[in-house]
């Protein structure tokens, strides 16, 4: 068990320093900060003095080795825009990111399971097909196609919700219910599928042959194994819970996460990028531990350093 | 799509029933219909009598307390009929409540006693165990407990051995040997293989395309098969007595359920058809008390 955990968690610092290699060189090699930050036609003296300061004179894997070290003692650059430390920069803005996709998480786990559990339940019944026509609306229209109708309707039209901002708490809303809907639909149709699949095993029909009531063999015999492949795509779920929302900050203009990165990049404020993304890594890849765990927790077979063989 | 046309089948309390035939001629459907099993888009017509009383359209609030307590079915695989995340003693204890209202230490303690009963040895800590964790003979002891749990007045074994091995394929026909003489309860074997039905039960119904074309005790088919196909199953046989002899499959397939021939539908591979045959399918008929044909020259 200890081997294992070790192992796992060996890997998951590598994938973190795969993502933050892989960010670091493409940002580097890929247009200069200098340009962006001061504009193009500054003084070439200024674009000097600006890539010195900076280090960006230097040879890219030095700037590297540098960017790693001072990162394990916990420094990850500062912003080249305001000069502010880069992850408190981008930690400032975690809770406002949280505050739309916490309650997204939410509203997608509310909705998207019990819709998936009924839809299997009654499969090919109105109600299914209705289910499924709804699913695939929700994760074939685009995020911001959705938020646009979304604005229209309760903003424009009938002058409900703020169409954008955060200034009102009303302002959460609409970005929420985005972002809550489209991944609503996806899970919904995955539990459906995981339900579908489950209720075919011999073992349901084995379970109701024993006389079982059928609620009971839906409770006990169906919902824990669904539960296994549904975990994936929760987990999955987890992990965007940072970084999952750049399309709808942008859309409604809520300062999070998503916003900054996008500003970051446009503006090519380096260490700023980084930091998030190494934020959203981190993030991802804890999603992906947890999952395993769960994992091993549902499903008996995965169980690892069980008490006993066969 | 008709996959059963007319299963006339009656099973007498404590009797030991086979039902042969090759695969998909219905054997499982039959049973799996009477108990309302098939699922909600199936439809099943005709009568299904327990005891006097009709299961075919009853709630199935009263099916429910009929499966495993009056008719227990066990299955072909049993390491899939048992659910892979719960232990052993957990699916044990579900059949034991659900029938005889025990919990707690009762029915560990009972839990433990059918371990015994079907000859699984250590059984306290088989409780604690996954299906996984079983072979595919422990699980099919397994699901045998886990029938007995409700006492049922029948037991129906669908394949209960085709999944396993020769050898535990004998311990397990033995052992549903030994619990109907010793707890009276009647058993239906289904099985494609008549030898196995021969040596366990006492009476055959032999199935071909959704119908039983014959219907005797064993000895009768065995010394004065009626029907074609029933002389085609014995000819596929190797001899009891271990004399050799060339085996002669029958030759052909059975026709899909939808897209059977008019009359009988063993016609097509039958080498005694005549023209006759094909007009209805022939309706079975006493040739003794005891001994029921469906063929038109038996
Ligand atoms: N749930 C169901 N509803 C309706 N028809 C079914 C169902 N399951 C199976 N059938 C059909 O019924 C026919 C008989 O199948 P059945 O499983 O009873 O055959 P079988 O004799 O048990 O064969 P095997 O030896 O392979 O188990 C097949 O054509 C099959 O397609
Ligand atoms: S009715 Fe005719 S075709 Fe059918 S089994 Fe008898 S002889 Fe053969
Ligand atoms: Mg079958």
């Amino acid at each position: 068990m200890l081997r294992y955990l070790a192992g796992r968690l060996l890997r998951a610092i590598l994938t973190i320093f795969l993502v933050i290699a892989f960010v670091f060189f493409v940002l580097h090699l890929s247009g200069d900060p200098a340009m962006m930050i001061l504009s193009a036609d500054a003084p070439p003296e200024a674009i000097k003095a600006f890539r010195e300061a900076w280090g960006l004179d230097r040879p890219v894997w030095e700037q590297f080795l540098a960017y790693l070290f001072h990162a394990l003692q916990g420094d990850f650059g500062n912003s080249m825009r305001d000069g502010r430390p880069a992850m408190q920069l981008v930690l400032e803005r975690v809770p406002s990111t949280l505050a739309i996709t916490v309650p997204a998480f939410a509203l997608k786990l509310l909705i998207g399971i019990p819709a998936g559990i009924y839809a299997a339940l009654h499969r090919n019944s109105l109600a299914d097909r209705l289910t499924m026509m709804i699913s695939v609306a929700g994760f074939t229209v685009p995020s911001f196609v959705l938020a646009l109708v979304l604005v229209l309707v309760f903003s424009v039209q009938l002058g409900w919700l703020p169409s954008a901002g955060s200034d009102k708490p009303t302002s959460a809303i609409l970005p929420i219910v985005t972002l809550g809907v489209a991944g609503a639909a996806i899970l919904a149709r995955f539990t459906r599928s995981a339900m579908l699949e489950v209720l075919g095993q011999p073992y349901i029909r084995a379970a109701s042959a024993k006389g079982l009531q059928w609620r009971k063999v839906v409770v006990e015999h169906a919902l824990p194994n669904a539960a296994i492949p549904t975990t994936t795509i929760v987990g999955f779920m987890v992990g965007t819970l940072i970084a999952g929302a750049v399309v709808v900050e942008s859309v409604f203009a809520w300062p999070g996460i998503g916003r900054l990165l996008v500003s970051a990049v446009s503006n090519r404020d380096l260490a700023v990028v980084q930091a998030i993304l190494l934020l959203v890594a981190t993030t991802m890849v804890t999603a992906n531990i947890i999952v395993d765990f769960v994992y091993g927790w549902l499903d008996p077979r995965l169980r690892r350093g069980g008490t006993r063989g066969r | 799509m008709r996959a059963l046309h007319g299963i006339d089948l009656e099973v007498r309390r404590g009797e030991a029933l086979g039902l042969v035939g090759e695969s998909g001629c219905g054997k499982s459907v039959t049973w799996l219909a009477a108990l309302g099993l098939l699922g909600s888009r199936a439809r099943v017509g005709g009568a299904v009598r327990l005891e006097g009383r009709d299961l075919v359209g009853t709630p199935v609030a009263e099916l429910e307390r009929v499966r495993g307590r009056h008719i227990a079915m066990i299955f072909q695989d049993p390491s899939s009929s048992l659910n892979p995340v719960h232990r052993i003693g957990r699916q044990l204890g579900e059949a034991l409540k659900l029938h005889r209202g025990l919990d707690g230490g009762a029915a560990e303690a009972e839990a433990r006693r059918l371990l015994d009963r079907v000859h699984i040895a250590d059984a306290q800590r088989r409780l604690g165990d996954y299906p996984h964790e079983l072979s595919g003979g422990m699980n099919q002891r397994v699901m045998i407990a886990m029938a007995l749990a409700g006492q049922p007045d029948l037991l129906v074994a669908d394949e209960p051995t085709t999944a396993l091995d020769a050898t535990v394929q004998a311990q397990i026909l033995e052992l549903l040997g030994e619990i109907r003489r010793d707890s009276g309860m009647a058993l239906v074997l289904i099985s494609h293989d008549l030898g196995v039905v021969a040596e366990n039960t006492d009476r055959v119904c032999v199935m071909y395309a959704g119908r039983i074309v014959e219907d005797a005790p064993i000895d009768t088919v065995f010394e004065a098969p009626a029907h074609p196909y029933t002389k085609g199953l014995l000819a596929a046989l190797p001899e009891l007595d271990g004399a050799r002899r060339v085996l002669t499959p029958i030759a052909g397939v059975v026709p899909e359920p939808w897209n059977l021939p008019k009359g009988c539908s063993f016609a097509p591979r039958c080498d005694r058809r005549v023209d006759a045959c094909e007009a209805a399918p022939p309706l079975p008929t006493l040739r003794e008390a005891d001994h029921r044909v469906a063929c038109i020259r038996a």
